[in-house]
């Protein structure tokens, strides 16, 4: 496969149509529609920010906390969304792959972009909230899209591992989803990584800012509220081989998953 | 003038086997168990569907396939058309393929009508620029103008069908490979399948046609292969193929031994020698009955047919002065004007109740022969008559 074929013609027509019709059945006989996907984070966030900011005092002292933890929820939705529906995304269609024959990663790609859509919806609401808050836009917003990019192509790494994997294994969801459970917690988006310095220790901080995820979004926050406000990677360890692992373990993950994949996919006509 | 043939499809050497599990196989404590459990009985059962097959498609080839079910058909149409990937061997494709296992691939009953003819446009290549063109077309060709807004979970299935035929005719391959489409809807989607597959075999497409439709094979195909367990390949004219089809399926335990042209069932026995002759055609049939029929009121029918299966002659017992008593072995001798033109022909002997009630016999294409006299070469003209005036 030429590398130029990847986006042809042929497969940009089959992913705008996959898209559409993904964005079209989601929200099929909702009154409110598309809408959802801004509410449902915004009424995440209300709950969350009653019950850790406003009564455990969870970020206090901590400028545009609360936009931050919006901005964290809203990247986590990102994420279980784009890594879920791009695990089922083969399994999904399987009544097309059955019956003709195209490039499986246009179902992947296409299961994350509508994620992606909504990402782009949702941060608009970010903005506004945003300008509420008062925060001052700076430089460092301008490399928060490159941020996003990273967290994008890590999830598209894990969703072209996991689709393939759960055509042979379906327990493959029930894992993701108690993985993804755990992450969460182990992820400083309820609660700001200074204060797992404070209770915990250095320590503690240095073991969760292990994972890409914890260190993607810190530095999206940190982007977008301001350095000074949000305590990253590079504060953390002294030592920049830890702070390359994460990004190793993302270009691993997309290498493992890319050849998983592709070792795979010629099969998925008959197994799914 | 040698025109060199183009090939569309070459099969060399194709293999195909699926893995049938026991159980549910999709699970991970299978995989944990399998690891640790080395020794146990395997869990899955190896299904060998294609094993060596060999062939080539030309291009401007209608070619069909045929096949009892179960014999392989669909999984080598799936791996023509590169859904499935061969074990061993390898399919080449030299142009565009479009592939229609199935009408209307990727419909959902969620979306309209409209919405669903550009995603299945998509699936064929045409952006929405090209579908938006040509929507117009599709939809009166479908004749459902008033349905296009609603969700296609309303609609009957004959609508379903003819959307997606509507579309499907709209594909633009240099291949084609059709599985058995003519199986769905009625008469008149027949009729409209049956002059789609004209229009294609005058633009010179390359097609690809599963069916169990002999009519259709020997109607529009220039060439035709029976698949048969697999690894049986025989490619041959239309013809040859709807006969040994024919055989295979047939319930009468007729043993075919082509060469001899001899066949046999139950109540007879049978064979049709042809004399070389070219002024005209000379035929002896020998008939003998294998057990004693107490019936008087049967008949012994002769036909020549045309490759497409049509009648051209049919010589009955019932047109003799003399009476044929075949409790006793027959011979009978045909000396019939050589009116025909150029082709194949198959011959088909039966024996039949008067009232055909009862078929005794049926030796379809018990003897085939080919006629060529040359360009401009006739033995025989129909009465005529005819008028010249100046005016």
């Amino acid at each position: 496969m030429k590398l130029s074929n990847i986006m042809s013609r042929r497969n940009r027509i089959l992913l705008r149509e996959l898209v559409i019709t993904d964005f079209k059945l989601r929200y099929q006989g909702s009154v409110l529609g598309y809408v959802w996907s801004l509410l449902k984070p915004l009424m995440l966030f209300a709950i969350l920010f009653v019950v850790f900011v406003h009564f455990l005092r969870f970020g206090a002292g901590i400028p545009h906390f609360a936009v931050a933890l919006l901005l964290g929820l809203v990247l986590w939705t990102f994420f279980t969304e784009s890594t879920n529906q791009g695990m089922q995304a083969i399994v999904g269609r399987g009544d097309l792959i059955r019956k003709i024959n195209f490039p499986k990663y246009i179902i992947v790609i296409s299961g994350t972009i509508s994620a992606l859509i909504n990402l782009g919806l949702n941060l608009i609401v970010v903005f506004i909230f945003m300008m509420f808050d008062g925060v001052n836009f700076g430089w460092s917003l301008l490399l928060f899209p490159f941020t996003i990019l990273l967290i994008y192509s890590f999830s598209l790494g894990l969703a072209f591992f996991l689709s393939a994997a759960y055509v042979k294994y379906r327990d493959i969801s029930h894992l993701w989803e108690v993985f993804l459970q755990g992450l969460f917690y182990a992820t400083p988006i309820l609660y700001p990584l200074q204060m797992v310095i404070d209770v915990g220790g250095q320590m503690a901080a240095q073991l969760l800012m292990l994972s890409p995820i914890a260190v993607l979004f810190q530095q999206a926050r940190a982007q977008v509220v301001g350095y000074e406000n949000m305590v990253t990677a590079d504060q953390i360890f002294s030592n920049p081989l830890y702070l390359a692992l994460p990004y190793v373990i993302i270009g691993g993950v997309i290498v493992l998953a890319a050849v998983y994949f592709k070792k795979n996919q010629k099969y998925f006509a008959e197994r799914v | 003038m040698v025109k060199q043939k183009e090939i569309a499809i070459s099969v060399k050497d194709l293999h195909k086997s699926f893995k049938l599990p026991h159980e549910q196989h999709s699970g991970l404590k299978q995989a944990v168990v399998g690891v640790f459990n080395r020794n146990r009985k395997k869990g899955y059962e190896i299904q060998n569907v294609l094993r060596g097959l060999d062939f080539e498609i030309e291009k401007g080839d209608f070619f069909g396939i045929v096949g009892r079910n179960g014999s392989g058909k669909s999984t080598l149409l799936k791996t023509l058309a590169g859904i499935y990937s061969p074990d061993k061997g390898a399919v080449e494709v030299n142009g565009t393929l479009v592939p229609f296992i199935e009408l209307g691939v990727g419909f959902n009953p969620e979306l309209t009508g409209r919405e669903n003819v550009f995603l299945n446009g998509a699936l064929l290549g045409f952006s929405r620029d090209e579908m938006e063109a040509m929507y117009d077309d599709i939809v009166e060709f479908a004749e459902l103008e008033k349905f296009m807004d609603q969700k296609l979970k309303n609609y009957s299935s004959g609508m379903q069908v003819r959307l997606a035929f509507s579309i499907a005719i709209r594909a633009d391959a240099d291949i084609l490979v059709l599985d058995e489409v003519l199986a769905v809807g009625d008469e008149a989607f027949q009729r409209k399948c049956y002059s789609y597959f004209a229009q294609l075999k005058r633009e010179n497409k390359t097609v690809i046609l599963v069916t169990h439709s002999m009519d259709a094979v020997q109607q529009f195909c220039t060439k035709a292969a029976l698949i048969d367990k697999g690894h049986e390949l025989t490619v041959g004219t239309p013809l040859e193929i709807a006969q040994i089809y024919r055989e295979l399926n047939s319930e009468q335990e007729v043993k075919a031994q082509k060469k001899k042209d001899e066949y046999e069932n139950k109540y007879f026995k049978c064979n049709v020698k042809q004399s070389k002759d070219t002024k005209s055609l000379r035929f002896t049939t020998f008939i003998e009955p294998m057990s004693v029929l107490r019936k008087s009121d049967i008949v012994f029918t002769f036909a020549i047919s045309k490759e497409s299966g049509e009648i051209v002659y049919r010589f009955t017992s019932e047109d003799m002065t003399e009476q044929i008593d075949l409790t006793k072995s027959n011979k009978i001798e045909l000396n019939i004007d050589n009116i025909f033109p150029d082709g194949s022909y198959a011959i088909h002997v039966a024996v039949k109740r008067k009232d055909r009630s009862k078929n005794y016999a049926l030796f379809d294409n018990i003897h085939t022969f080919s006629l060529s006299k040359g360009v401009g070469y006739q033995f025989w003209r129909p009465e005529e008559s005819y008028s010249i005036s100046t005016y």
